[in-house]
């Protein structure tokens, strides 16, 4: 049961105890796909899979239960009759939007896929995905300077949550993780991601709230050269796309970047809540825009939200999701699978 | 005078500069073809600026050209309303509920036949929008001393923001809050909080590590006598509604201090789920309201509509800003307008307002009213539009320039906004303030100097003539006519 999870993470993590610890004591064996979330989300990459607990599986299982067996029900097995009005209404269900989902039903209409109904939509929004590689992870662009994760979004989505588990997974497959805190605009946010910092044991590089983001980025690019760390992740604040002036403060942060490490490219990460309706496909476009996106990670899929927008962004914009959160926890962070994905609306 | 401003940049990229552009349509089609090798998968990538007026105009009034209203025709429209209700992330159950009934409405209504039916079925669907959103309790209820308020929601939906918007709004009102902190979860959560109560001078209650949430809520109520408040907003942590152990505590603590008002924060871009979820906080705990946050971004905010529609729950605030004065008391016509995609002319107002130097405007009128207004006054108002964010989104708030507003941001995509900067720039400052000295010399150099072209050159300069013959009528009182004039083109 999902509500288990939380007490298991207080006896396995307590407050007291350094965190990253329990990391690595997995209940399951990741290796081997046998649970629900295995089959979904594959095993972690890198060498020290991280913690994830065994109620995930149940809780993956129920979130996406309701809707698979509808998707089961509809698209039938063998011989029932399908009903594609229903497929394009699971689809808006989802969040994959109106257009989208009659686009990608009528073209599975066209297909006459021997292996049915399923196969065909399923090839469809596969198709809508854009190919990557599995074994991805932040390298450095620039010869000896530190790889650079830029971590952006509109409010609330998750992005410092995220960061907190990204410091964990990296600095646990044993890179030198530092954190900037360039989200000097809500009130705690810099509090917030120290103690993420503190659970994953990396150093973080603050100035005074309201100081200027694209400094702290600086001074944390100037550390990382110092101290020798290999993977700079920077949070900024969360912002809507449709503000100008906060668009172009994020402009300037990616500036900044390439002035302090020459040739390098950040990895630029857009934070996407899968709770996110057709807005999301705006948001992704303008972040584009402005700071030119190299990835995703869409959070809250513990949720019984389908983040369906993804098939539009990934496919509008060519940019793929990395990973997905679903969890409060550090090991709530799993790679993101293409055909999992599509195969989870299936299942 | 923001308008007029606005009216004059809008003449600029809506008229001289998409005209152009649509001048030659298939070398438009062609590049487009050209970018994105693979099959276009959407004809057209639906945006906000598709708005439903906009598709109903396309699907039945032009219909008046060839003769009346066919029950085809208005299943046509139907179908544009659905689309569009969708694309406005209205649920989809709540929208095939909401097509029955307008569909209903529209033949009860005699559509069907009419000349006029484009309008009547847009007055049709904005009345049942603003029925639907207008219904519910829309008060807000302070009984109690003190009177508790609870805020509950999604993780990243802006409660803890919402509370401290809230406590300045009943300080306005000349209430004395105190806010809760029963956020134990997320980190810094309660730093957050009162990081923000401080700033407002407001007092925050908060417990140790390790109090239970019902605790700090009823110790909140404690603080509040001893401290002689009179309002307490109890700020709870952010969960899935399928947190069965968390729900449970959100009623427990319900229970315990039996709020006066239960607002559900929303994020005005939740999708489908939005639905799932305010149901399942209802069943939960005594869900009294909503507050629509982030309603300040171009989400259209369907999931109000659809929350309304299955819950019967009334907005009752909106989250409008990042700053703590950012919250709005609901105007159900005005998101129904944004919902259908039509104009939201107070946003617009508003975000002109929040963007324009209120000591610049006024030097701009006194300019126009003298009609000094010169070529560089007007690349001021072209910036100043600018800042109020993408062009074809203000657009698209301006009735009826719903269908221009593509063009418009159209336009400024393609970077004629920076063309009309370049020809500017290579003016000299006699040039801008006298533009008639401009002669067939001196406009060669000025094209070759902004590396454009003369025919360009003169389109400006005729658009400069026209605006300032226009704020000759604005000021002069044929202020009626000028509108006519900025609103009416095409």
């Amino acid at each position: 049961m999902f509500w288990r999870r939380r007490r298991d993470d207080e006896e396995a993590l307590p407050d007291e105890g350094p965190p990253d610890t329990d990391l690595g004591a997995s209940e399951s064996d990741p290796g081997e796909p046998t649970s629900m979330a295995d089959a979904l989300w594959g095993p972690g990459i890198g060498p020290a899979p991280l913690e994830v607990s065994g109620d995930l599986d149940a809780g993956l299982a129920r979130t996406r239960g309701a809707f698979v067996s509808r998707l089961r029900g509809i698209l039938g097995e063998g011989d029932e009759e399908v009903s594609w009005d229903d497929v394009e209404e699971t689809l808006i269900a989802g969040d994959v939007g109106a257009s989208l989902a009659m686009e990608v039903v009528e073209r599975a209409r066209r297909r006459h896929d021997p292996g049915g109904a399923e196969a065909a939509v399923r090839a469809e929004l596969a198709a809508l995905l854009v190919p990557r590689d599995a074994g991805w992870s932040p390298q450095p662009s620039a010869a000896g300077g530190p790889a650079v994760l830029l971590v952006v979004g509109v409010n609330g989505t998750g992005k410092t949550t995220t960061i907190g588990k990204l410091a964990a997974r990296y600095s646990t497959e044993g890179r030198r993780v530092l954190l900037a805190a360039a989200d000097t605009f809500r009130a705690a946010a810099i509090d917030q991601l120290r103690i993420w910092a503190e659970r994953a044991g990396v150093p973080v590089i603050a100035h005074a709230p309201n100081a200027d983001p694209g400094a702290v980025v600086y001074d944390a690019l100037d550390a990382a050269v110092a101290r020798g760390a290999d993977l700079v992740i920077a949070d900024t604040a969360g912002r809507l796309h449709t503000k100008l002036n906060l668009m172009d403060e994020l402009s300037k942060i990616r500036r900044i970047i390439d002035k302090r490490l020459p040739g390098a490219v950040p990895e630029t990460i857009f934070v996407l809540d899968a709770t996110t309706g057709q807005n999301g496909l705006a948001q992704a476009r303008a972040y584009h825009q402005a700071v030119g996106l190299t990835g995703i990670i869409l959070t809250k899929l513990d949720s019984t939200a389908k983040g369906g927008i993804v098939f539009a962004i990934e496919h509008d914009l060519g940019v793929p999701v990395r990973f997905v959160g679903v969890g409060e926890k550090a090991g709530d962070l799993l790679p993101f699978d293409p055909d999992a994905f599509v195969a989870a609306l299936f299942a | 005078m923001v308008l007029i401003a606005f009216g004059g940049a809008f003449r600029y990229t809506a008229d001289a500069w998409c005209v152009r552009t649509r001048a030659p349509p298939d070398r438009r089609r062609a590049v487009r073809a050209d970018d994105r090798p693979s099959i276009p998968l959407r004809s057209r990538t639906p945006t906000v600026f598709d708005s439903l007026s906009d598709r109903l105009r396309k699907t039945l009034a032009d219909l008046t050209g060839r003769g009346r209203v066919s029950e085809a025709d208005v299943d046509a429209a139907m179908r544009e309303i659905r689309l569009s209700l969708l694309e406005a992330d209205v649920n989809f159950k709540v929208v095939k509920d909401f097509v029955a009934r307008v569909r209903e409405k529209a033949v009860g209504a005699e559509v069907i036949g009419s000349l006029t039916a484009g309008q009547q079925v847009v007055k049709i669907v904005n009345d049942e929008l603003v029925a639907l959103l207008g219904g519910g309790d829309r008060v807000f209820h302070l009984q109690g001393n003190p009177a508790i308020i609870a805020l509950v929601g999604l993780q990243g939906s802006g409660k803890t923001t919402s509370a401290a918007k809230l406590a300045r709004h009943l300080v306005k009102q000349g209430r004395r809050p105190l806010l809760v902190a029963a956020d134990p979860y997320r980190p810094a959560a309660a730093d957050q909080l009162e990081t923000l109560g401080k700033a407002l001078d407001i007092p925050v209650h908060r417990a140790p590590v390790g109090t239970a949430v019902v605790d700090i809520a009823r110790g909140g109520i404690t603080a509040a006598r001893r401290l002689v408040r009179d309002v307490v907003i109890i700020d709870t942590a952010g969960r899935l509604t399928i947190d069965e152990e968390l729900m449970a505590e959100i009623a427990a603590v319900s229970v315990a201090v039996k709020p006066a008002e239960t607002l559900l924060v929303v994020d005005a871009m939740t999708g489908q789920e939005a639905v799932t979820v305010a149901q399942a906080f209802k069943d939960a705990v005594p869900v009294t309201g909503l507050i629509l946050t982030k309603i300040d971004g171009d989400a259209r905010g369907g999931a109000a509509l659809s929350i309304s529609a299955v819950t019967g729950l009334a907005v009752k605030f909106m989250g409008t800003g990042e700053k703590t004065d950012a919250l709005e008391v609901f105007h159900p016509d005005r998101l129904a307008g944004r919902i259908l995609g039509m104009g939201d002319v107070m946003t617009l107002v508003e975000r002109a307002q929040e963007h324009v130097d209120e000591a610049q405007a006024a030097k701009m009128e006194e300019k126009l009213r003298k009609a000094q207004f010169g070529l560089d006054d007007f690349l001021d108002q072209i910036q100043q539009v600018q800042k109020m964010g993408p062009m074809g989104q203000l657009m698209s708030m301006i009735p009826g320039m719903g269908n221009m507003a593509k063009d418009a941001q159209d336009a400024v995509d393609r970077g004629d906004l920076k063309r009309i900067e370049a020809i500017i720039r290579s003016m000299t400052p006699r040039e801008r303030r006298e533009p008639a000295v401009i002669n067939g010399p001196r406009r060669r150099r000025i094209a070759a100097g902004s590396g454009t072209t003369i025919t360009d050159i003169n389109r400006l300069l005729k658009q400069h003539t026209e605006i300032q013959k226009l704020m000759k009528q604005l000021s002069g009182g044929g202020r009626r006519a000028a509108m006519a004039g900025l609103m009416g083109r095409r």
